[in-house]
Protein backbone atom coordinates (compact mmCIF):
# COMPACT_ATOMS: atom_id res chain seq x y z
CA UNK A 1 0.00 0.00 0.00
CA UNK A 2 1.17 3.89 -0.30
CA UNK A 3 2.07 5.77 -3.40
CA UNK A 4 5.18 8.48 -3.73
CA UNK A 5 2.82 11.01 -2.82
CA UNK A 6 3.29 12.60 0.42
CA UNK A 7 0.66 13.19 2.42
CA UNK A 8 1.96 14.74 5.34
CA UNK A 9 5.65 16.48 5.89
CA UNK A 10 7.44 17.36 9.19
CA UNK A 11 10.34 19.64 8.71
CA UNK A 12 12.86 20.68 11.49
CA UNK A 13 10.39 20.26 14.40
CA UNK A 14 10.58 21.57 17.53
CA UNK A 15 7.80 21.77 20.38
CA UNK A 16 9.03 23.28 23.83
CA UNK A 17 7.17 23.28 26.47
CA UNK A 18 7.59 26.24 29.09
CA UNK A 19 6.88 25.13 32.97
CA UNK A 20 7.16 26.85 36.01
CA UNK A 21 10.28 25.51 36.39
CA UNK A 22 12.15 25.24 33.11
CA UNK A 23 11.47 24.12 29.72
CA UNK A 24 11.00 20.80 28.29
CA UNK A 25 11.34 19.53 24.97
CA UNK A 26 9.11 17.05 23.56
CA UNK A 27 10.72 17.04 19.80
CA UNK A 28 13.47 18.30 18.46
CA UNK A 29 14.73 18.20 14.75
CA UNK A 30 12.27 16.17 14.06
CA UNK A 31 12.16 15.36 10.04
CA UNK A 32 9.49 13.06 8.61
CA UNK A 33 6.96 12.24 5.26
CA UNK A 34 4.44 10.34 5.05
CA UNK A 35 2.97 8.94 2.11
CA UNK A 36 -0.41 9.00 0.81
CA UNK A 37 -2.04 5.39 1.76
CA UNK A 38 -0.27 4.26 3.91
CA UNK A 39 -0.29 2.88 7.62
CA UNK A 40 3.06 4.37 9.37
CA UNK A 41 3.47 3.61 12.90
CA UNK A 42 5.25 6.00 15.19
CA UNK A 43 6.17 4.21 18.36
CA UNK A 44 8.09 5.01 21.93
CA UNK A 45 8.32 4.78 25.14
CA UNK A 46 5.66 6.87 27.50
CA UNK A 47 7.41 10.25 27.74
CA UNK A 48 9.33 9.79 24.04
CA UNK A 49 7.10 13.01 22.55
CA UNK A 50 5.30 10.51 20.16
CA UNK A 51 1.79 11.77 21.33
CA UNK A 52 3.39 15.14 21.54
CA UNK A 53 4.28 14.51 17.56
CA UNK A 54 0.80 13.70 16.57
CA UNK A 55 -0.92 16.56 18.24
CA UNK A 56 1.63 18.74 15.95
CA UNK A 57 0.58 16.88 12.80
CA UNK A 58 -3.48 18.55 13.12
CA UNK A 59 -1.89 21.42 15.24
CA UNK A 60 -3.76 20.79 18.42
CA UNK A 61 -0.07 21.09 19.71
CA UNK A 62 1.58 24.37 18.08
CA UNK A 63 5.31 23.92 16.94
CA UNK A 64 7.54 25.94 18.73
CA UNK A 65 9.60 25.79 15.53
CA UNK A 66 9.80 24.00 11.92
CA UNK A 67 6.83 23.32 9.50
CA UNK A 68 3.85 20.64 9.47
CA UNK A 69 2.96 20.23 5.88
CA UNK A 70 -0.73 18.59 5.61
CA UNK A 71 -1.52 17.86 1.78
CA UNK A 72 0.85 20.48 0.66
CA UNK A 73 -0.27 23.36 2.53
CA UNK A 74 2.22 24.58 5.72
CA UNK A 75 -0.86 24.52 8.55
CA UNK A 76 1.05 27.24 10.46
CA UNK A 77 0.69 29.61 7.85
CA UNK A 78 -3.34 29.18 8.10
CA UNK A 79 -5.59 31.49 9.41
CA UNK A 80 -7.87 29.82 12.03
CA UNK A 81 -10.86 29.40 9.89
CA UNK A 82 -8.69 28.03 7.36
CA UNK A 83 -6.78 25.59 9.66
CA UNK A 84 -10.54 24.12 11.00
CA UNK A 85 -11.12 23.75 7.60
CA UNK A 86 -8.29 21.43 6.97
CA UNK A 87 -8.96 19.62 10.40
CA UNK A 88 -12.09 18.10 8.19
CA UNK A 89 -9.72 16.59 6.15
CA UNK A 90 -7.84 14.93 9.35
CA UNK A 91 -9.75 12.90 11.46
CA UNK A 92 -8.55 11.43 15.03
CA UNK A 93 -9.09 8.75 17.80
CA UNK A 94 -8.06 8.54 20.94
CA UNK A 95 -6.65 5.98 23.91
CA UNK A 96 -10.04 7.43 25.89
CA UNK A 97 -12.13 7.58 22.79
CA UNK A 98 -13.80 11.12 23.60
CA UNK A 99 -17.04 10.65 22.70
CA UNK A 100 -20.10 13.07 24.07
CA UNK A 101 -21.33 11.70 26.28
CA UNK A 102 -24.62 13.13 26.45
CA UNK A 103 -25.27 11.76 22.47
CA UNK A 104 -26.27 8.94 21.36
CA UNK A 105 -23.68 6.70 18.97
CA UNK A 106 -25.70 8.05 15.94
CA UNK A 107 -25.54 11.73 17.45
CA UNK A 108 -21.88 11.44 18.26
CA UNK A 109 -21.08 10.73 14.61
CA UNK A 110 -23.26 13.45 13.31
CA UNK A 111 -21.18 15.87 15.16
CA UNK A 112 -18.55 16.71 12.95
CA UNK A 113 -20.98 16.69 9.88
CA UNK A 114 -22.98 19.65 12.06
CA UNK A 115 -19.74 21.20 12.59
CA UNK A 116 -19.35 21.61 8.39
CA UNK A 117 -23.04 22.42 8.04
CA UNK A 118 -24.37 19.21 6.50
CA UNK A 119 -27.99 19.10 6.72
CA UNK A 120 -29.47 16.86 8.81
CA UNK A 121 -31.31 14.40 7.80
CA UNK A 122 -28.19 14.11 4.95
CA UNK A 123 -25.53 13.68 8.26
CA UNK A 124 -27.74 11.15 9.91
CA UNK A 125 -28.05 8.87 6.62
CA UNK A 126 -24.11 9.53 6.30
CA UNK A 127 -23.89 8.43 10.21
CA UNK A 128 -25.72 5.19 9.75
CA UNK A 129 -23.63 4.21 6.83
CA UNK A 130 -20.42 4.68 8.97
CA UNK A 131 -22.30 2.57 11.51
CA UNK A 132 -21.88 -0.23 9.15
CA UNK A 133 -18.63 -0.03 8.28
CA UNK A 134 -17.99 -0.49 12.15
CA UNK A 135 -20.06 -2.95 12.50
CA UNK A 136 -22.50 -1.18 15.16
CA UNK A 137 -25.60 -0.84 13.11
CA UNK A 138 -27.72 -1.60 16.25
CA UNK A 139 -26.66 0.32 19.13
CA UNK A 140 -27.00 3.54 17.01
CA UNK A 141 -29.29 4.97 20.19
CA UNK A 142 -27.22 4.09 22.08
CA UNK A 143 -25.51 6.37 24.79
CA UNK A 144 -21.33 6.13 25.64
CA UNK A 145 -21.95 4.53 29.20
CA UNK A 146 -23.66 1.81 27.90
CA UNK A 147 -20.95 0.42 25.30
CA UNK A 148 -18.13 -1.38 25.80
CA UNK A 149 -14.28 0.37 25.60
CA UNK A 150 -14.17 -1.24 21.42
CA UNK A 151 -17.69 -0.17 21.02
CA UNK A 152 -16.67 3.16 22.15
CA UNK A 153 -14.00 3.04 19.99
CA UNK A 154 -16.03 2.06 16.59
CA UNK A 155 -17.92 4.63 17.30
CA UNK A 156 -15.22 6.95 17.76
CA UNK A 157 -13.56 5.59 13.82
CA UNK A 158 -16.87 6.53 12.89
CA UNK A 159 -16.97 9.87 13.91
CA UNK A 160 -13.92 10.47 12.88
CA UNK A 161 -14.39 8.73 8.95
CA UNK A 162 -17.75 10.76 8.84
CA UNK A 163 -15.82 13.89 7.29
CA UNK A 164 -14.29 11.56 4.85
CA UNK A 165 -10.70 12.70 6.23
CA UNK A 166 -7.44 12.17 3.91
CA UNK A 167 -6.28 10.83 7.30
CA UNK A 168 -6.63 9.41 10.69
CA UNK A 169 -4.48 9.99 12.96
CA UNK A 170 -4.49 7.27 16.58
CA UNK A 171 -3.24 8.42 19.22
CA UNK A 172 -2.80 5.17 21.15
CA UNK A 173 -6.29 4.43 19.99
CA UNK A 174 -5.91 0.32 21.58
CA UNK A 175 -4.00 1.13 24.46
CA UNK A 176 -7.18 1.21 26.77
CA UNK A 177 -8.23 -2.29 25.36
CA UNK A 178 -7.86 -6.14 25.59
CA UNK A 179 -5.96 -8.22 23.77
CA UNK A 180 -8.67 -9.36 22.14
CA UNK A 181 -10.77 -5.68 21.39
CA UNK A 182 -7.16 -4.37 20.16
CA UNK A 183 -6.86 -7.35 17.32
CA UNK A 184 -10.35 -6.28 16.30
CA UNK A 185 -9.83 -2.78 16.62
CA UNK A 186 -6.81 -3.13 14.30
CA UNK A 187 -8.46 -5.40 11.72
CA UNK A 188 -10.90 -2.43 10.83
CA UNK A 189 -8.32 0.24 10.84
CA UNK A 190 -6.62 -2.17 7.80
CA UNK A 191 -10.06 -2.49 6.56
CA UNK A 192 -10.42 1.10 6.26
CA UNK A 193 -6.92 1.55 4.98
CA UNK A 194 -7.79 -0.86 2.52
CA UNK A 195 -11.37 -0.19 1.35
CA UNK A 196 -11.35 3.31 1.53
CA UNK A 197 -7.32 4.02 1.42
CA UNK A 198 -7.24 6.33 4.16
CA UNK A 199 -3.65 7.31 5.23
CA UNK A 200 -3.74 5.61 9.07
CA UNK A 201 -1.13 6.90 11.30
CA UNK A 202 -1.02 4.91 14.52
CA UNK A 203 1.22 5.85 17.98
CA UNK A 204 1.31 3.12 20.11
CA UNK A 205 4.27 1.74 22.54
CA UNK A 206 3.65 -1.85 21.66
CA UNK A 207 6.02 -3.29 18.96
CA UNK A 208 3.17 -5.98 18.61
CA UNK A 209 0.32 -3.30 17.07
CA UNK A 210 3.22 -1.68 14.83
CA UNK A 211 3.82 -5.24 13.45
CA UNK A 212 -0.02 -6.28 12.70
CA UNK A 213 -0.76 -3.20 10.72
CA UNK A 214 1.79 -0.38 9.90
CA UNK A 215 4.20 -0.89 6.62
CA UNK A 216 6.73 1.96 7.55
CA UNK A 217 7.55 2.99 11.24
CA UNK A 218 9.29 5.80 13.00
CA UNK A 219 10.85 4.72 16.34
CA UNK A 220 11.22 7.97 18.89
CA UNK A 221 13.40 8.63 21.68
CA UNK A 222 13.87 11.22 24.32
CA UNK A 223 12.44 13.41 21.68
CA UNK A 224 14.03 12.88 18.59
CA UNK A 225 13.26 9.91 15.60
CA UNK A 226 16.70 7.84 16.08
CA UNK A 227 15.06 4.78 13.61
CA UNK A 228 12.48 5.14 10.71
CA UNK A 229 12.13 2.71 7.77
CA UNK A 230 10.06 -0.65 6.89
CA UNK A 231 8.97 -2.15 9.55
CA UNK A 232 10.11 -5.55 8.49
CA UNK A 233 13.99 -3.83 8.26
CA UNK A 234 13.78 -2.46 11.49
CA UNK A 235 12.25 -6.19 13.45
CA UNK A 236 14.76 -8.19 11.13
CA UNK A 237 17.51 -5.33 12.17
CA UNK A 238 17.42 -3.44 14.67
CA UNK A 239 20.00 -0.12 14.58
CA UNK A 240 19.17 1.07 17.62
CA UNK A 241 18.91 0.21 21.44
CA UNK A 242 15.25 1.43 21.85
CA UNK A 243 14.33 -0.71 18.84
CA UNK A 244 15.76 -3.83 20.63
CA UNK A 245 14.02 -2.59 23.74
CA UNK A 246 10.69 -2.24 22.24
CA UNK A 247 10.97 -5.86 20.16
CA UNK A 248 10.82 -7.23 23.37
CA UNK A 249 7.48 -7.40 25.15
CA UNK A 250 7.56 -6.66 28.76
CA UNK A 251 10.98 -5.05 27.95
CA UNK A 252 15.01 -5.82 29.08
CA UNK A 253 14.35 -6.97 32.39
CA UNK A 254 13.54 -10.41 31.39
CA UNK A 255 16.91 -11.04 29.21
CA UNK A 256 19.50 -11.26 32.00
CA UNK A 257 20.46 -15.10 31.15
CA UNK A 258 23.44 -14.96 33.31
CA UNK A 259 26.16 -15.75 31.31
CA UNK A 260 27.62 -14.05 28.72
CA UNK A 261 27.62 -15.50 25.62
CA UNK A 262 26.52 -15.37 22.24
CA UNK A 263 22.94 -15.44 20.83
CA UNK A 264 21.20 -15.60 17.66
CA UNK A 265 17.95 -13.85 17.15
CA UNK A 266 15.46 -15.57 14.87
CA UNK A 267 13.03 -13.62 12.65
CA UNK A 268 9.98 -14.95 11.45
CA UNK A 269 8.15 -12.74 9.08
CA UNK A 270 5.69 -14.19 7.37
CA UNK A 271 7.62 -17.95 6.56
CA UNK A 272 5.08 -20.85 6.37
CA UNK A 273 4.17 -21.60 10.12
CA UNK A 274 4.19 -25.48 9.36
CA UNK A 275 7.89 -25.52 8.83
CA UNK A 276 10.18 -26.69 11.72
CA UNK A 277 12.90 -24.61 11.22
CA UNK A 278 14.08 -25.13 14.21
CA UNK A 279 14.37 -28.41 14.84
CA UNK A 280 15.39 -29.01 10.82
CA UNK A 281 18.11 -26.61 11.97
CA UNK A 282 19.03 -28.77 15.43
CA UNK A 283 18.49 -32.33 13.21
CA UNK A 284 21.29 -31.08 10.16
CA UNK A 285 23.96 -29.64 12.14
CA UNK A 286 23.37 -32.36 14.87
CA UNK A 287 23.79 -29.89 17.35
CA UNK A 288 21.44 -28.75 20.11
CA UNK A 289 20.35 -25.07 21.07
CA UNK A 290 19.11 -23.54 24.09
CA UNK A 291 15.83 -21.37 23.13
CA UNK A 292 15.76 -18.47 25.72
CA UNK A 293 12.91 -16.42 24.08
CA UNK A 294 10.65 -17.38 21.68
CA UNK A 295 7.47 -14.80 20.66
CA UNK A 296 5.79 -16.39 17.58
CA UNK A 297 2.32 -16.25 16.47
CA UNK A 298 0.39 -17.86 13.57
CA UNK A 299 -1.33 -14.73 11.41
CA UNK A 300 -3.49 -16.82 8.61
CA UNK A 301 -0.78 -19.97 8.55
CA UNK A 302 2.16 -17.18 8.26
CA UNK A 303 4.65 -17.52 10.99
CA UNK A 304 5.25 -13.80 12.63
CA UNK A 305 7.39 -13.32 15.70
CA UNK A 306 11.16 -14.05 17.13
CA UNK A 307 12.91 -16.86 18.59
CA UNK A 308 16.15 -16.41 20.83
CA UNK A 309 19.15 -18.95 21.13
CA UNK A 310 22.28 -19.97 22.79
CA UNK A 311 24.72 -20.69 20.04
CA UNK A 312 26.65 -23.08 20.96
CA UNK A 313 31.08 -22.47 21.32
CA UNK A 314 31.55 -24.56 18.49
CA UNK A 315 32.34 -22.19 16.02
CA UNK A 316 31.25 -24.81 12.87
CA UNK A 317 28.56 -25.80 14.27
CA UNK A 318 27.19 -22.10 14.32
CA UNK A 319 28.61 -21.93 10.71
CA UNK A 320 26.90 -24.85 9.88
CA UNK A 321 23.53 -23.41 11.47
CA UNK A 322 23.97 -19.47 9.67
CA UNK A 323 24.84 -21.93 6.57
CA UNK A 324 21.33 -23.80 6.95
CA UNK A 325 19.18 -20.43 7.83
CA UNK A 326 20.28 -18.62 4.53
CA UNK A 327 19.29 -21.32 2.47
CA UNK A 328 15.97 -21.39 4.19
CA UNK A 329 15.83 -17.98 3.60
CA UNK A 330 15.47 -17.46 7.43
CA UNK A 331 16.48 -13.81 8.54
CA UNK A 332 18.63 -13.38 11.59
CA UNK A 333 21.16 -11.80 13.52
CA UNK A 334 23.57 -12.80 16.02
CA UNK A 335 23.52 -10.31 19.56
CA UNK A 336 25.74 -10.38 21.94
CA UNK A 337 23.71 -9.10 25.11
CA UNK A 338 20.12 -7.86 25.09
CA UNK B 1 -54.10 30.36 64.41
CA UNK B 2 -55.50 33.95 63.53
CA UNK B 3 -57.32 34.23 59.80
CA UNK B 4 -55.18 37.16 58.92
CA UNK B 5 -51.92 34.54 58.68
CA UNK B 6 -53.61 33.18 55.27
CA UNK B 7 -53.46 36.35 54.15
CA UNK B 8 -50.45 37.21 54.92
CA UNK B 9 -48.83 33.37 53.62
CA UNK B 10 -49.99 33.72 50.04
CA UNK B 11 -48.69 37.22 48.74
CA UNK B 12 -45.49 36.89 50.79
CA UNK B 13 -44.80 33.68 49.47
CA UNK B 14 -45.60 34.89 45.43
CA UNK B 15 -43.71 38.00 46.47
CA UNK B 16 -40.73 35.38 47.59
CA UNK B 17 -40.87 33.44 44.38
CA UNK B 18 -41.36 36.59 42.20
CA UNK B 19 -38.28 38.05 43.62
CA UNK B 20 -36.09 34.92 43.56
CA UNK B 21 -37.45 33.97 39.93
CA UNK B 22 -37.26 37.10 38.34
CA UNK B 23 -33.95 37.82 39.85
CA UNK B 24 -32.20 34.04 39.20
CA UNK B 25 -33.44 34.96 35.44
CA UNK B 26 -31.63 37.81 35.00
CA UNK B 27 -28.48 37.21 37.21
CA UNK B 28 -28.66 34.17 34.19
CA UNK B 29 -28.50 36.15 31.55
CA UNK B 30 -25.25 37.85 32.83
CA UNK B 31 -23.48 35.00 34.92
CA UNK B 32 -23.57 32.25 32.21
CA UNK B 33 -22.07 34.20 29.67
CA UNK B 34 -19.50 35.56 32.46
CA UNK B 35 -19.05 32.11 33.26
CA UNK B 36 -18.69 30.25 29.68
CA UNK B 37 -16.15 33.57 29.23
CA UNK B 38 -14.24 32.57 32.66
CA UNK B 39 -13.79 29.29 31.13
CA UNK B 40 -12.85 30.11 27.96
CA UNK B 41 -10.52 33.08 28.39
CA UNK B 42 -8.52 30.66 31.09
CA UNK B 43 -5.05 29.91 30.53
CA UNK B 44 -5.86 26.29 29.84
CA UNK B 45 -9.25 27.16 28.14
CA UNK B 46 -10.07 27.33 23.89
CA UNK B 47 -9.30 30.91 23.85
CA UNK B 48 -7.15 31.93 26.17
CA UNK B 49 -6.91 35.85 26.85
CA UNK B 50 -5.17 36.29 30.43
CA UNK B 51 -6.02 39.63 31.01
CA UNK B 52 -9.43 39.37 30.28
CA UNK B 53 -9.92 36.39 32.81
CA UNK B 54 -7.62 38.15 35.05
CA UNK B 55 -10.12 41.28 35.34
CA UNK B 56 -13.32 39.18 34.98
CA UNK B 57 -12.34 37.03 37.75
CA UNK B 58 -11.41 40.06 40.09
CA UNK B 59 -14.66 41.22 39.35
CA UNK B 60 -16.70 38.61 40.00
CA UNK B 61 -14.09 37.84 43.34
CA UNK B 62 -14.85 41.60 44.46
CA UNK B 63 -18.70 41.05 44.19
CA UNK B 64 -19.14 37.61 46.02
CA UNK B 65 -16.74 39.05 49.05
CA UNK B 66 -19.44 41.51 49.83
CA UNK B 67 -22.19 40.59 52.12
CA UNK B 68 -25.36 40.78 50.86
CA UNK B 69 -27.18 42.88 53.05
CA UNK B 70 -24.25 45.57 52.96
CA UNK B 71 -24.55 45.17 49.10
CA UNK B 72 -28.37 45.87 49.04
CA UNK B 73 -27.78 48.95 51.80
CA UNK B 74 -24.89 49.79 49.48
CA UNK B 75 -26.74 49.54 46.09
CA UNK B 76 -29.73 52.12 47.51
CA UNK B 77 -28.86 54.47 44.63
CA UNK B 78 -28.37 52.27 41.78
CA UNK B 79 -31.71 50.89 42.75
CA UNK B 80 -34.12 53.83 43.22
CA UNK B 81 -32.61 55.19 40.26
CA UNK B 82 -33.31 51.77 38.63
CA UNK B 83 -36.57 50.87 39.95
CA UNK B 84 -37.66 54.36 41.53
CA UNK B 85 -37.08 53.39 45.23
CA UNK B 86 -35.42 51.87 47.51
CA UNK B 87 -37.57 49.38 49.37
CA UNK B 88 -39.77 46.35 48.73
CA UNK B 89 -39.38 43.66 46.55
CA UNK B 90 -38.62 45.15 42.80
CA UNK B 91 -35.82 47.02 45.44
CA UNK B 92 -34.12 43.64 46.07
CA UNK B 93 -34.55 42.39 42.93
CA UNK B 94 -31.76 44.93 41.44
CA UNK B 95 -29.86 43.41 44.42
CA UNK B 96 -30.43 40.20 44.20
CA UNK B 97 -29.35 40.39 40.50
CA UNK B 98 -26.26 42.23 41.59
CA UNK B 99 -25.19 39.83 44.16
CA UNK B 100 -25.98 36.58 42.45
CA UNK B 101 -24.42 37.37 38.76
CA UNK B 102 -21.00 36.70 39.83
CA UNK B 103 -22.34 33.54 42.03
CA UNK B 104 -23.81 32.44 38.62
CA UNK B 105 -20.77 32.96 37.11
CA UNK B 106 -18.53 30.90 39.20
CA UNK B 107 -21.22 27.98 39.40
CA UNK B 108 -21.36 27.78 35.48
CA UNK B 109 -17.09 28.15 35.77
CA UNK B 110 -17.37 25.00 37.63
CA UNK B 111 -19.88 23.14 35.90
CA UNK B 112 -18.43 23.84 31.98
CA UNK B 113 -14.86 22.88 34.21
CA UNK B 114 -16.14 19.14 34.51
CA UNK B 115 -16.63 18.98 30.89
CA UNK B 116 -13.36 15.95 30.14
CA UNK B 117 -10.44 18.41 28.23
CA UNK B 118 -10.29 15.29 25.76
CA UNK B 119 -13.92 15.75 24.46
CA UNK B 120 -12.89 19.44 24.09
CA UNK B 121 -9.93 18.25 22.33
CA UNK B 122 -11.33 15.72 20.17
CA UNK B 123 -13.61 18.54 18.66
CA UNK B 124 -10.96 20.97 18.37
CA UNK B 125 -9.35 18.13 16.43
CA UNK B 126 -13.03 17.83 14.05
CA UNK B 127 -12.56 21.42 13.69
CA UNK B 128 -14.80 23.09 15.70
CA UNK B 129 -14.96 26.87 16.40
CA UNK B 130 -14.73 28.30 19.93
CA UNK B 131 -18.33 29.14 19.66
CA UNK B 132 -19.55 25.45 18.02
CA UNK B 133 -17.54 24.01 21.13
CA UNK B 134 -19.34 26.38 23.33
CA UNK B 135 -22.26 25.93 22.42
CA UNK B 136 -21.95 21.94 21.24
CA UNK B 137 -19.78 20.80 23.38
CA UNK B 138 -19.48 22.77 27.19
CA UNK B 139 -22.86 23.66 27.42
CA UNK B 140 -24.66 20.40 26.35
CA UNK B 141 -22.08 18.06 27.90
CA UNK B 142 -22.46 19.86 31.27
CA UNK B 143 -26.09 19.88 31.29
CA UNK B 144 -26.53 17.95 34.04
CA UNK B 145 -23.72 19.58 36.54
CA UNK B 146 -26.07 23.57 34.92
CA UNK B 147 -28.89 21.95 36.59
CA UNK B 148 -27.63 21.30 39.79
CA UNK B 149 -25.73 24.88 39.72
CA UNK B 150 -28.94 26.28 39.08
CA UNK B 151 -30.71 24.68 41.73
CA UNK B 152 -28.24 25.84 44.31
CA UNK B 153 -27.86 29.01 42.84
CA UNK B 154 -32.03 29.49 43.14
CA UNK B 155 -32.56 28.56 46.59
CA UNK B 156 -29.14 30.67 47.98
CA UNK B 157 -31.12 33.47 45.62
CA UNK B 158 -34.27 32.74 47.95
CA UNK B 159 -31.59 32.89 51.35
CA UNK B 160 -31.14 36.08 49.87
CA UNK B 161 -34.64 37.36 49.30
CA UNK B 162 -35.40 36.58 53.06
CA UNK B 163 -32.62 38.20 54.53
CA UNK B 164 -33.48 41.14 52.58
CA UNK B 165 -36.57 41.37 54.89
CA UNK B 166 -34.62 43.13 57.86
CA UNK B 167 -34.09 46.22 55.81
CA UNK B 168 -36.68 46.74 53.99
CA UNK B 169 -37.21 44.11 51.35
CA UNK B 170 -40.36 42.54 50.73
CA UNK B 171 -41.25 38.38 50.85
CA UNK B 172 -41.73 35.66 53.17
CA UNK B 173 -38.54 36.97 55.04
CA UNK B 174 -40.59 40.31 55.89
CA UNK B 175 -43.39 39.06 56.92
CA UNK B 176 -40.81 36.39 59.26
CA UNK B 177 -38.91 39.58 60.63
CA UNK B 178 -41.54 42.31 61.14
CA UNK B 179 -44.23 39.54 62.58
CA UNK B 180 -42.01 37.23 64.30
CA UNK B 181 -39.01 39.71 65.59
CA UNK B 182 -40.56 43.17 65.95
CA UNK B 183 -43.64 41.63 67.18
CA UNK B 184 -43.12 38.75 69.10
CA UNK B 185 -45.47 36.39 67.13
CA UNK B 186 -43.42 33.76 66.72
CA UNK B 187 -45.72 31.06 65.31
CA UNK B 188 -45.77 33.67 61.85
CA UNK B 189 -41.94 33.31 62.33
CA UNK B 190 -42.01 29.90 62.48
CA UNK B 191 -44.85 29.08 59.49
CA UNK B 192 -42.89 31.61 57.12
CA UNK B 193 -39.92 29.09 57.74
CA UNK B 194 -41.64 26.32 57.15
CA UNK B 195 -42.88 27.74 53.66
CA UNK B 196 -39.36 28.72 53.21
CA UNK B 197 -37.87 25.49 53.86
CA UNK B 198 -40.75 23.52 51.73
CA UNK B 199 -39.56 25.95 48.67
CA UNK B 200 -35.81 25.05 49.04
CA UNK B 201 -37.01 21.35 49.61
CA UNK B 202 -39.18 21.52 46.05
CA UNK B 203 -36.30 23.21 44.42
CA UNK B 204 -33.48 21.47 45.05
CA UNK B 205 -35.22 18.27 44.50
CA UNK B 206 -36.75 19.54 41.51
CA UNK B 207 -33.37 20.37 39.91
CA UNK B 208 -31.72 17.31 41.23
CA UNK B 209 -34.33 15.21 39.45
CA UNK B 210 -34.16 17.11 35.90
CA UNK B 211 -30.29 16.67 35.94
CA UNK B 212 -30.71 13.31 36.75
CA UNK B 213 -33.00 13.13 33.65
CA UNK B 214 -30.79 14.75 31.45
CA UNK B 215 -27.87 12.93 32.38
CA UNK B 216 -26.90 10.12 30.27
CA UNK B 217 -23.74 9.16 31.44
CA UNK B 218 -25.40 6.99 34.27
CA UNK B 219 -26.93 3.59 33.25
Amino acid sequence: MGSEKEIIRIEDLNKTFHTKDADVTALDQVNLAIREGEIFGIIGLSGAGKSTLVRCMNLLEKPTRGHVYFDGKDLGGLSAKELNEERHSIGMIFQSFNLLMQRTALQNICFPLELTGTPKAKARERARELLQIVSLEDKENAYPAQLSGGQKQRVAIARALATNPKVLLCDEATSALDPNTTRAILALLKDINRKLGVTIVVITHEMSVIEEICGRVAIIDQSHIVEMGKVEDIFVKPQSRIARQLLFPGGRKEFKFGKDGRFLRIVFDGMSSYEPVISGMVLECGYPVNIMFADTRDIDGKAMGQIILALPDDERAVHRMYAYLNTHKVRFEEVKEL
Amino acid sequence: MRPELFQLILPSTWESLYMTLLSAALAYVVGLPLGILLVVTDKNGIRPIPALNAALGTIVNLLRSVPFLILFIALRGVTSAVVGRAYGARAVIVALFVAAAPFIARMVESSLKEVDPGVVEASQSMGASTMQIIMKVLLPEARASLLVGAAISITTILGYSAMAGIVGGGGLGAVAINYGYYRGEDTIMWVMIIILVAIVQVFQEVGMRLSRLVDKRIR
